[in-house]
């Protein structure tokens, strides 16, 4: 169900993003969706890549804090009210969305990647009422498309 | 105008005439009441009797703020605690602090020698001054009023935070004289220029001190307030403020020799420098009861002038301070040591992260910023959780060194490395003119 978000810590000062991006080409790992969080003095990017771990091990070979995070991609339809009604089964669970991003496929359909206060829970919950996830096989075949 | 003339203007010979006979009392006070004393004199083969006058000092072993750490709390005082009517504090090189206690005449001297900084700036009977050092363990507050009182002025006890108030007051109560740290005066300039009330302040002189500013700065203020700003010299070892002070010819702080036995070292080889050389101010303590110090190594680098000054004092003056032999820094007016924020960092999850302190001063304040590299284990993908850290750092850094300190998070690496060791302390101030 869960797959592995790669996350880095970058400071907020020019080069440093670049610096990542720069890595993480030079041992090509492909980047099929980020999200970027930020604060005055730093960041956090936020990936799903082709092979997380061997993007873990690139980054903290040139001297970045990074790590693995399981997170759920949620596929959902390109149509309104789509999203709130994910989001709504887990609110009403009382969970928390630490953050969300969307991830495109080439398919019709949209893939959310979530992480929730109880990342278990969530899974469990959104599980039984249908929702279907993306999966670490099918990353690693959009990688090929 | 001369607080203590006798003192103040002795000739040469009559003072080193005083101090030789005080150095002998206090010399046997020390070996008969303080057992660390006795041990180190005995260790260098000394008794008493063999110090006989300002010419065997040299004899004696030296002092430092180690020896305080060493016998804490109260190890050094040569007082009963009956005798000890007051207590204060500082920061010490680790957690625990440097404890000094003052006896009745301790506290006499002390506002006796507040009120003689307190004339050399034009200060008596008929003026009202605000002291806005913060009162506490910290000797500013406690220090500044008690010689203001002795003194005769109204004293206004503002301690330090609400610089609106203060200067509020001084209009209202039309205050003249005011005693707080330089970096503070600056910024009550600002707030006074800001209200736009400067024409409204009948400020004539204020006392500054417990940090190190520059001359530059001094005259800046004087001229920016239509004041004359004088430096006022101490440390809570010694006494806390009013060890020295300048005059208004400004040129060194007259050290209160009939209290205060100063010398000028080596702070490598530990000799005596030449006359009028740069080194490290030791000072001996002639008259105190509580916690006599014998040739107490200040760490404060300066240089000693034995001429007669304009005023008519005959006091050797210290020049401005030219820097520290240790790493202590003095952050706006908090004695910081580079070890303390290790030891606060290592509470925050048992191992001390990559850390450098960076000291600066923006518009006349102190700034302090802590850098912390952001190791895996401290790394999350959630900015909560790392916001979370830089507030928890925040909050213990507070606690260890009575300072706030802006905690900015870095990547692994990238603080400055020197020779493979990591450079600690970055101070952009500049004091050198």
């Amino acid at each position: 169900m869960f797959i592995k978000q790669l996350s880095v810590f970058i400071e907020n000062r020019e080069g440093r993003l670049e610096k990542v991006l720069k890595t993480l080409k030079d041992n090509n790992i492909n980047i099929i969706s980020l999200s970027l969080a930020d604060t005055s003095d730093y960041g956090v990017l936020r990936m799903i890549t082709s092979n997380p771990e061997d993007g873990k091990k690139v980054l903290k070979d040139n001297g970045f804090s990074a790590m693995l995070t399981d997170v759920l991609a949620v596929k959902v339809e390109h149509k309104a009210g789509e999203l709130q009604e994910v989001l709504d089964i887990i609110c009403k669970a009382g969970i928390n969305v630490e953050y969300m991003y969307a991830l495109a496929t080439k398919n019709d359909d949209a893939t959310i990647v979530i992480k929730t206060s109880t990342a278990e829970e969530a899974a469990l919950l959104l599980q039984k009422e249908g929702a279907e996830f993306l999966t670490s096989k099918e990353i690693e075949e959009l990688k090929s498309v | 105008m001369i607080w203590n003339e006798a003192r103040e203007c002795m000739s040469r010979e009559d003072m080193n005439h005083l101090q030789s006979a005080r150095l002998r009392k206090i010399v046997d006070r020390v070996y008969h009441n303080v057992e660390p004393y006795r041990k180190k004199m005995q260790e260098a083969g000394l008794e008493p009797g063999d110090i006989n006058g300002i010419e065997d000092l040299h004899k004696l072993p030296f002092t430092t703020k180690d020896d305080l750490r060493d016998n804490y709390p109260f190890g050094l005082f040569a007082a009963p605690q009956t005798d000890i009517v007051r207590i204060h504090a500082s920061s010490g090189t680790t957690g625990k602090a440097t404890v000094v206690g003052y006896t009745r005449k301790d506290i006499d001297v002390w506002r006796e020698c507040v009120a003689r900084c307190c004339t050399m700036a034009g200060l008596g009977r008929d003026d009202i001054i605000q002291v806005a050092y913060g009162y506490g363990l910290f000797t500013g507050g406690l220090g500044g009023h008690y010689g203001a009182e002795h003194l005769g002025a109204t004293v206004v006890p503002m301690s330090t935070g609400n610089t609106k108030k203060l200067i509020d007051m001084m209009i209202d109560f039309k205050a003249t004289g005011l005693m707080c740290t330089p970096s503070y005066l600056m910024h009550i300039a600002e707030v006074i220029e800001e209200m736009g009330v400067k024409d409204k302040i009948k400020l004539k002189a204020t006392i500054n001190g417990a940090e190190p500013w520059t001359e530059n700065m001094r005259m800046q203020i004087e001229e920016r307030l239509g004041i004359h700003a004088h430096d006022i010299y101490g440390l809570s070892e010694i006494m806390g403020p009013g060890v020295a002070c300048d005059c208004i010819h400004h040129k060194g702080l007259h050290i209160f020799e009939d209290h205060f036995l100063p010398e000028i070292i080596d702070p490598k080889t530990l000799e005596p420098v030449a006359p009028g050389e740069t080194g490290e101010l030791v000072i001996t303590t002639l008259t105190k009861e509580g916690i006599p110090l014998i040739r107490y190594r200040t760490k404060d680098l300066t240089s000693l002038s034995y001429e007669k000054c304009e005023c008519g004092r005959t006091t050797a003056r210290i020049s401005r301070f030219k820097g520290r032999s240790d790493d202590m820094l003095i952050i706006r007016g908090v004695n910081v040591f580079p070890s303390q924020v290790e030891a606060a960092l290592l509470t925050v999850d048992g191992i001390t992260p990559n850390y450098q302190i960076v000291v600066d001063r923006v518009n006349y304040q102190d700034t302090l910023e802590i850098l912390v590299e952001v190791e895996e284990r401290f790394f999350s993908d959630e900015i909560k959780a790392l916001e979370g850290l830089t507030k928890k750092i925040g909050h213990t850094i507070q606690q260890a060194l009575g300072l706030s300190a802006r905690i900015k998070l870095v990547e692994p690496k990238t603080i400055e490395r020197s020779m493979g060791k990591a450079v600690r302390v970055i101070d952009k101030r500049k004091f050198d003119n």
